[in-house]
This record gives C-alpha cells, sequence and structure tokens, in this order.
C-alpha cells in the first residue's frame, strides 16, 4: 500500500476528510517551496499536490499560470523537482502527487521518468492534458512502480466516461468543480450533489474536488461531499501575495474540511 | 474530452446531412464568393522564367483569406449543436474576423483570443473583428501570439462548454479538430483540380503553400494526395534557422505533445515550448498540425522555409510583377516559387495557395521599412 492509499484509510478510520493543498514548485524559488512543503505538514495537509511548471499550463486559470511563469524563470523543470524530491524524502513522509502537463513527461521518456520519480520518493501524478484513453503506458509504467495516475471526471463527464476514469485513476479521482464555484456563497446544486454520488457508487474511490475553491467556506461545503479538497490557486495567491498570514490562512482552511 | 467526443458525434452527423450540405453550399457559392479563380500568373512566370504559375486565389474569398472556409462551416456546426456563442484563436486576426463575421451572419454570440504583440501588429483586423460585433480579448501571458491565444481559448471552451463551441482555425489540436479543419477547407483543392483540368488537360507538376498550423496546405494538397504531384510546405524561417529565432518546426523541432495533439514541436530540453519569431503572424507559432507530421515522416510532402527576408521580397515581387499584394503568410509560399520556378523546364505546372491578401500586413511591411503612412 503506497502513501495516498495509506492516507485515505486513515482518514477513513477517523471520519476524515483530505486537506489537499497545491503549490507551484519553484515559485519563488526552491528553497521557500522546500520550506511551504514542511509547514503545509505541520499545518495538518494530508496530501500535497506539486505543480511543475509548463509553458503552456492549458488547464490553469490566471493565478497558476503566472506562477509558473515564476517558476520557470526561476530555472525550475521536472529534472530538478525529481532530485528535490530526494531531498525531502530525507525530511518529510507527505504524499507528494505531482501535477504537470504531459510533454514534459514525454520529452524526458515515460519509462526512464516514473523510474526516477519512483526512486525520488514521488506517489503519484496528475496530467490534465493526458486523458485516460491515451495514458496507457504511463499507466503501466506507474503500476509496475507503485505510483498513482488520478485522472479527472468534470460535471459534463457522462456516466460511460465516469466509469472508464473510475477504472484508470488510482489513488483517488479528481473531481472538477467547474461552474459557480468562486465567491462567497456557494451553492450546491442537485446535479453536482447526485453526479458525485453516482461517481462515488460505480468508482468505490476516494474523491477529491478541486478547482476554485478559495475560502474555508467553500472549503467546508465541499468537503462535506467528498472525500477530500483540493485547494490551489487561493494559496498560491497567498503564499505570493500576503505570505505573512498564509500559515494562518492554511490552518483555516484545515479546520474547515 | 465530452466536449470533443459530442463535437465528434455531431460532426460526423453533419457530414452526412442534406440540409447541412445544401446550407453550406449555399453560402459558400453566395457568401464566401466560390469557386474562387484559379489565376494563371503570367507576368510573374515570365519574370522567373521557368514553371507555369497559377495562383489558387483564395485571397478573393469573403475576409480576404482562406479562413472563412473553416469558420463558416464550424459556424453552421455550431449553430446545429445549439451553441449560442463561440470563441477562436488568431494569430494574424484573419480567422478572428472570419469567426466574427460567421457569427454576425448566423447571429451568435463571439469572442476572440489574440496575444498582446499580434494585437500591435495586426490592429486592422482588430477594428475588423470589433465592427463585426465580436469582443476581442487580449492574451497578456506566455509569449502573447498564437500559442497563448490558443491555450486561453481551450481554457473558455473547457469552463464554458455547455453554451459554447470553440471554432479552432487552422488543422490543430485534438481530433477531430485536424479533420473537421481538412475537411471544411478541402472544397480548395477540389476547386484547383478542376480549374487546372480545365486550364491546361493536366494535373499540376508541383503544389506550393506556406504552414502556419497548416489549414491552408492541408486545404489545397488533401484532394491531390493520391496523385503523382510533388507537394512542398513552406514555414517562416524568420531570422534565420541558426539564430533560433524562427517558427521552422520540421527544420528546427522535435516530436511533442501540445495543445491535444502529438506533432513537431519548437521545444528545449524539458519539454517547454520554445519563442518563435516570424514577420507573419500567422506562421509564427512553435507548433504544427498532426497530418503535416505525418506527411512529413511518411516522405508524401515536403516541408522547406523562407526567411523574412525572403517573404518580404516576395510581398514586393507578386504587388509589382501581377497586381496582387499577398499576405505575408502566403508571401513565404511566393518565396519558395520565387527560388523553385527559375529552375524547372518551362513546360512544367506550379500551383501555388494564395492563401490570403495583404491589405492587413500593409501597414507592418512599411513600418519594416521605414516609412511612417500615419
Amino acid at each position: 500500500m503506497n502513501r495516498i492509499d495509506k492516507t485515505f484509510r486513515r482518514l477513513k478510520e477517523t471520519d476524515k476528510k483530505a486537506f489537499i493543498p497545491y503549490i507551484m514548485a519553484g515559485d519563488p524559488d526552491i528553497d521557500k517551496t522546500m520550506e511551504h512543503i514542511l509547514m503545509l505538514e505541520e499545518c495538518g495537509a494530508d496530501i500535497i499536490e506539486l505543480g511543475v511548471p509548463f509553458s503552456d499550463p492549458v488547464a490553469d486559470g490566471p493565478t497558476i499560470q503566472r506562477a509558473a511563469e515564476r517558476a520557470l524563470a526561476a530555472g525550475v523543470s521536472l529534472r530538478k523537482m525529481l532530485v528535490f524530491m530526494a531531498d525531502l524524502r530525507k525530511r518529510s513522509q507527505v504524499p507528494i502527487i505531482f501535477m504537470t502537463y504531459y510533454n514534459p513527461i514525454y520529452k524526458y521518456g515515460e519509462e526512464v521518468f516514473v523510474t526516477d520519480a519512483a526512486n525520488a520518493g514521488v506517489d503519484g501524478f496528475i496530467i490534465p492534458d493526458l486523458p485516460p484513453e491515451e495514458a496507457g503506458s504511463l499507466r503501466k509504467s506507474c503500476r509496475s512502480k507503485g505510483l498513482d495516475t488520478i485522472f479527472l471526471v468534470a460535471p459534463t463527464s457522462t456516466e460511460e466516461r465516469m466509469k472508464s476514469i473510475a477504472s484508470a485513476s488510482k489513488g483517488f479521482i479528481y473531481y472538477v468543480s467547474m461552474t459557480g464555484i468562486t465567491g462567497t456563497k456557494l451553492s450546491l446544486e442537485d446535479h453536482f450533489r447526485n453526479h458525485i454520488g453516482r461517481l462515488k457508487e460505480l468508482s468505490g474511490k476516494p474523491i477529491a474536488i478541486g478547482f476554485g475553491i478559495s475560502t474555508p467556506d467553500d472549503a467546508r461545503s465541499m468537503a462535506s461531499v467528498a472525500d477530500g479538497v483540493i485547494v490551489g490557486s487561493a494559496i498560491v495567491k497567498k503564499f505570493h501575495e500576503d505570505p505573512g498570514n498564509a500559515r494562518e490562512f492554511i490552518k483555516k482552511l484545515r479546520e474547515a474540511v | 474530452m465530452p466536449a470533443l467526443l459530442e463535437l465528434e458525434a455531431e460532426y460526423g452527423k453533419a457530414k452526412e446531412d442534406r440540409a447541412f450540405k445544401n446550407e453550406l453550399e449555399l453560402l459558400q457559392s453566395t457568401y464566401i464568393g466560390r469557386p474562387t479563380s484559379l489565376y494563371f500568373a503570367k507576368r510573374l512566370t515570365d519574370h522567373l522564367d521557368g514553371a507555369k504559375i497559377y495562383l489558387k486565389r483564395e485571397d478573393l474569398a469573403h475576409t480576404g483569406a482562406h479562413k472563412i472556409n473553416n469558420a463558416i462551416g464550424q459556424v453552421l456546426l455550431a449553430k446545429k449543436m445549439g451553441k449560442k456563442r463561440v470563441i477562436a484563436e488568431t494569430g494574424a486576426g484573419q480567422h478572428g474576423v472570419a469567426t466574427a463575421t460567421g457569427a454576425a451572419l448566423c447571429g451568435l454570440e463571439c469572442e476572440i483570443y489574440m496575444g498582446s504583440i499580434d494585437i500591435k501588429r495586426q490592429a486592422l483586423n482588430v477594428f475588423r473583428m470589433k465592427l463585426l460585433g465580436a469582443k476581442v480579448n487580449e492574451v497578456s501571458i506566455g509569449s502573447q501570439t498564437l500559442k497563448d491565444a490558443i491555450n486561453e481559448s481551450m481554457r473558455d471552451w473547457t469552463t464554458n462548454v455547455r453554451t459554447t463551441h470553440y471554432v479552432l482555425g487552422t488543422v490543430f489540436g485534438p481530433h477531430p479538430f485536424p479533420s473537421i479543419v481538412r475537411d471544411f477547407q478541402a472544397v480548395i483543392g477540389k476547386e484547383a483540380k478542376r480549374q487546372i483540368l480545365k486550364a491546361e488537360g493536366r494535373l499540376p507538376d508541383y503544389l506550393i503553400a506556406c504552414v502556419g498550423g497548416g489549414s491552408n496546405a492541408m486545404g489545397l494538397f488533401n484532394e491531390f494526395l493520391s496523385d503523382d504531384i510533388k507537394m512542398i510546405g513552406v514555414e517562416a524561417g524568420g531570422k534565420g534557422i541558426e539564430g533560433g529565432e524562427h517558427a521552422a518546426r520540421f527544420a528546427g523541432g522535435s516530436i511533442g505533445v501540445l495543445q491535444g495533439c502529438k506533432t513537431y514541436l519548437l521545444q528545449d530540453n524539458d519539454g517547454n515550448v520554445l519563442e518563435t519569431h516570424s514577420v507573419s503572424a500567422g506562421l509564427d507559432y512553435a507548433s504544427v498540425g498532426p497530418q503535416h507530421a505525418f506527411f512529413k515522416d511518411s516522405g508524401r510532402i515536403e516541408y522547406t522555409y523562407a526567411v523574412d527576408a525572403e517573404a518580404l521580397a516576395a510581398f514586393e515581387l507578386l504587388s509589382r510583377t501581377e497586381g496582387i499584394i499577398p499576405a505575408l503568410e502566403s508571401a513565404h509560399a511566393i518565396a519558395e516559387v520565387a527560388k523553385l520556378a527559375p529552375r524547372l523546364p518551362k513546360d512544367k505546372i506550379i500551383i501555388v495557395n494564395l492563401s490570403g491578401r495583404g491589405d492587413k500586413d500593409v501597414q507592418q511591411v512599411a513600418k519594416i521599412k521605414g516609412i511612417e503612412i500615419c
């Protein structure tokens, strides 16, 4: 059982939900990233999603796009992040998922990359521009190394599609809370609730909700329907614009989940 | 993915739908102005003193470029799918103008994404889009050109997929876009084949077209793929391949995956996409349609490039010999003609796709020449 599975099992036993913060590796530099990860763990992060910057982040909004630009300017790459991971693993065992795009992995070489990532202590990948039907070889390599491949379900996904994503996804399923999420008043429409319910039924896997969750209140209501909550842009923004209050903000998010 | 699957299914139906085809054909003839002519460029032929040169006059299509062929097709498809809004990326602005035109024609809401740099160098087209009722969104992230405009369009589409169709402008992106765009552009080659048979009683020896994403080239070449004809795609060589300031993916790139397709790409060792340069906004792009990558590898199509200076010289050459001001994109194809035709015997025939007219580029060319016009 890998670190992600263990985490969800532990949470289930204690009837808790996973708090999954996202940060961009190398924003503003690699030393800060180490500090941020250790701080997130200390504040109670169950899993950390670590963005590895790519020049064309099509699935990211403006906050993370800018963070990726800063990280690329700081010289961060997939290769450097593997060295970083080996370092991190001397200090922390918090589950780490790389969120990046497919081309850097393709360029590195899928199989070599997965081997190197496993050796460096990475636990899984989210690659938003790689749909499960194109991910056969990567999934196979990951399976053999015990790494998770996490795929995304959108509110527009049909039942048939949910099934194929559910079976391809390991560790957990990433549910994209696409519409009407940002802002203070968050409404959990019936469709949304039913859709997630159905996904739970047919997957039997943990479901984490992400995209646009920006306040402790958002996080609280999302946690009520899922097994985990992913907070990205809001944390990236906090670290960038108001780092002095980041710890407090993260603690509040943790408490809300 | 769900949006792509829906699009694939809906397009499959539309392709077989007689009413859809009739509506498209009627607009092609009465609105776009098809067939566009196949013009024998006698003075250019005499000047180059070699093969006979024919121009496929896509510059005469409504809005001044081949882009309208695809835009009208996709806007009709959007309407058929019940979408209320269309979005599009644009580099040179021609596809943006074409989509805004189609949206006005069909009464759909329209937003165009365009990089900040392109907005500056194609100010005329930006104003045209606004006149046509479209909202133009400036994309100020990344390289601020076509690539980033595509990223932003994809983000919009994923967010608004229920109401919106993304009118992708070239034979690029995830399936089914390359097929859809090729099919809507294939009319160029179908007409050209008919026209050259009528004019010469035989097929041409060479087809030449510029390649940015590659839709005008695919549009001309597709009909001739199984004929014994040489085909040449011309990329933007920018300031030259050696210095890295270019957009010649085949000459200077390697295989990668970007924006939903696997193809040749200008990228660094970490797989990040490199900045590109071309005098022509429509060719200033780090990647190329996957069908072209396939034909490059199979050897069916030959790819070369023209540098900025050659394209600018061809821009003036065609203007002076034929009274036709070509788009800077199309001028890259003319530049290749200027190199090739003199080396060929006079009984050989070349068809070059004059994909767009150069009105939009006049101001920029004046600026490059150091001439103040307004």
